[in-house]
């Protein structure tokens, strides 16, 4: 989350979601992605002699194991279309274009691709089409770029065709597939309220109605009753005492705090629930359970409705705090 | 078998976006409402299931958060499923049979109005195939469609009268987002948002949740005046590559339906979670029902579609009809792209 602001009432920040999985493509599939590398697109034979494109490592009917991988014809015939008039991002082609399930010459089972058609008036069921392979390959199943319009391409006879040994793609054994997400998170209203307290200085926790513990930060209900946390908000010190920590010395993405660090779990004056963060201006070795503990602040123009405009906490100089006081947090 | 009987259900408004609350915030009242419906006391629900997907809130283990609404401590018996709440009904229903609960707490909500849901939909897809096309929910359906059109199984006609029935009746359900009369031959005059397929044959994108109290014989009997009995529960899901399936049918909901016994007896309500016009058609198909059976009173999820509670608030309108006279309903879900798995639930007064 970075900046948030205000929309509606609750605050809303973007949220980016930006995983690249590396997936193990297997026996089947690795051949498959494998003859896309090479301009070439392979299924696989069930018993009973039909062919499955993409193929696939077992029947779906009886489950029986697949592995006789045959090649079919980089021609095919459409056999369902959508227009997609605007297309997203993520889309295969950046102008509209056509989902289309195609059936090529060989096969039994017809494969979801683009087809690059142009217009919506260009696509009909029963169009031909040909496959049209990417420039740069490896990548998998955008390895076929998009099928296009091929009229009047006739059904070449011959497809299936087998494949010895010697004919099969090497593999393609581990692909990298990006998944990139937009959103905009909002807050919520108890979040909201939190946060807009903070932009000006203020730590809110609030109160469960059924006894009386204060929350901090507040999502907005006591996860213990299950009831929302009405009421009054409660304001708590900044200041409190460290019941428990680690001192981290891994390092991790995202992280703007050098290390080694001790991340603390601090239960501040005024809380009945403990929160993590980091502390500094203290040697590591001096850093126990019961040190007294308080907030250093971002100078005061740059405080935003931000859990960021606590920088870190320090110690306080004051006596540790007696272990019952923090015993049930432990 | 134990005798399981739906006692209570409550359901936020679907909303197109709900621009103050989080999923929390949107959760608590309506599992309160359960709850307290039931006449249950907390700790007389033993078991505790519910329906989501992180990927709506792009955080992992976001349905975690969803356990503030119901007090998890001290520790509770609780299970999640990453699919629609009538999912997680199935389960608790299976945990009352093995006879290690009683009475279950049943919920299922989802926000997609933080993210582009018919994107963040391609993610159930094949992971190696499909997902890196990053096919849409609608044109998924809208290939769908195509087959059944040209196949002739419906018809753009029949298509509009499903999206004009459905509208018309969730009149009277002050929880649906699109509601209010229409005519067929106007809405046919619109433009294809994804050809074949015209906005009124598309469910809304909604933010909601609903939850239920389910219960075993006795309990039931005790807190329920006309409890709404499960007497069916089946869910069959077809193979994950459209193209090794038949999509001018519903299969799996004809098996789903064989197994539940929905035809074993006279259905006077039917509630249909197809989120698209011509999936209604099928599904109504494949359940086999009767020119009699009131489909969709609530107006289905044509008309509000909280993705994760849509299949939920069908059974739970179902049970509402049974818990107010009527002796025989048929409640559907679905999940999946162009009804891949589907869940058939017979509820008896």
């Amino acid at each position: 989350m970075t900046t948030a602001r205000a929309a509606q009432g609750s605050l809303t920040a973007p949220h980016k979601l930006d995983y690249t999985y590396k997936r193990s493509t297997g026996p089947v599939l690795g051949r498959f992605f494998g003859g896309l590398r090479d301009g070439r697109i392979l299924g696989v034979r069930r018993a009973d002699g039909r062919v499955l494109v993409p193929p696939k490592e077992y029947d779906p009917d009886t489950g029986e194991a697949l592995s006789e991988l045959v090649e079919v014809a980089p021609t095919g015939t459409v056999v369902s279309w959508a227009w997609v008039a605007r297309p997203r991002e993520k889309q295969p082609l950046g102008r509209p274009f056509a989902y289309a399930l195609v059936r090529l010459d060989g096969a039994e089972t017809p494969m979801l691709h683009a087809v690059d058609a142009g217009e919506p008036s260009r696509m009909r069921t029963g169009l031909r089409v040909r496959a049209r392979f990417a420039a740069e390959r490896g990548a998998g199943v955008r390895d076929l770029e998009a099928f296009e319009p091929a009229d009047g391409a006739p059904v070449e006879p011959g497809w299936p065709r087998p494949l010895a040994e010697a004919d099969l793609p090497e593999p393609v054994e581990l692909l990298r597939i990006p998944v990139k997400l937009d959103y905009l998170y909002s807050a919520g209203q108890a979040a909201t309220r939190f946060l807009r307290a903070m932009a000006e200085g203020r730590l809110l926790g609030q109160r469960c109605p059924v006894d009386g513990k204060v929350y901090f930060p507040t999502r907005g209900a006591c996860p213990e009753h299950g009831v929302p946390t009405e009421g009054e908000p409660v304001d708590v010190k900044d200041r409190g005492t460290i019941v428990s920590f680690s001192i981290v010395r891994v390092p991790s993405e995202n992280l703007a705090v050098e290390l080694p660090f001790a991340a603390i779990n601090v239960l501040l004056d005024g809380a009945d629930t403990t929160f993590t963060h980091v502390l500094s201006e203290a040697k590591l070795e001096d850093v126990h359970m019961g040190m007294r503990v308080q907030a250093v602040w971002l100078p005061r123009e740059a405080w935003t409705a931000s859990m960021r405009n606590i920088k870190y906490f320090k110690p306080s100089g004051e006596p540790d705090a007696p272990f019952e006081s923090y015993e049930a947090h432990l | 078998m134990r005798d399981v009987a739906v006692v209570s259900f409550a359901q936020a408004p679907s909303v197109r976006r709900e621009p103050d609350r989080n999923e929390v915030e949107i959760l608590m009242p309506v599992v309160r409402e359960a709850r307290e419906r039931s006449g249950l006391r907390k700790d007389e629900i033993d078991f505790i299931c519910s329906g989501s997907t992180d990927y709506l809130a792009g955080q992992s283990f976001a349905f975690v958060a969803g356990l503030d609404a119901v007090g998890a401590w001290p520790p509770i018996a609780e299970s999640h499923v990453e699919m629609d709440g009538a999912w997680a009904l199935y389960e608790a229903w299976v945990k009352i049979q093995t006879g290690s609960a009683n009475a279950a707490l049943v919920y299922g909500f989802g926000k997609p109005s933080m993210g582009d849901l018919p994107e963040v939909l391609a993610l159930q897809l094949d992971p190696y195939l499909l997902t890196p096309l990053w096919p849409d929910a609608v044109s998924l359906a809208a290939l769908q469609a195509r087959l059944c059109l040209e196949g002739g199984v419906v018809s753009e006609r029949a298509m509009a009268e499903i999206a004009v029935r459905d509208r018309g009746n969730a009149k009277a359900n002050a929880f649906a987002q699109v509601k209010g009369d229409f005519e067929a031959a106007k809405l046919l005059a619109e433009p294809y948002l994804v050809d074949p397929l015209r906005k009124h044959d598309c469910a809304p994108i909604s933010d909601g949740a609903a939850a239920m109290v389910i219960a075993a014989g006795d309990v039931a009997r005790r807190v329920c005046r006309r409890p709404a009995w499960i007497t069916g529960f089946a869910h069959v899901a077809e193979p994950q590559d459209l193209g090794v399936r038949d999509l001018t049918r519903s299969r799996s909901t004809e098996l789903a339906a064989e197994k539940a016994g929905a035809l074993k007896g006279r259905v006077e309500v039917a509630e249909i979670a197809a989120p698209f016009t011509h999936q209604t058609l099928l599904v109504e198909r494949a359940l086999g029902l009767g020119r009699d059976v009131a489909v969709n009173p609530s107006g289905g999820a044509l008309a509000a579609n909280p993705v994760m509670a849509a299949g939920l608030i069908r059974i739970g309108e179902a049970a509402r009809r049974i818990h107010d006279g009527a002796a025989r309903a048929v409640a559907h879900a679905t999940s999946g792209p162009c009804l891949q798995q589907n869940l058939v639930c017979v509820l008896e007064g």
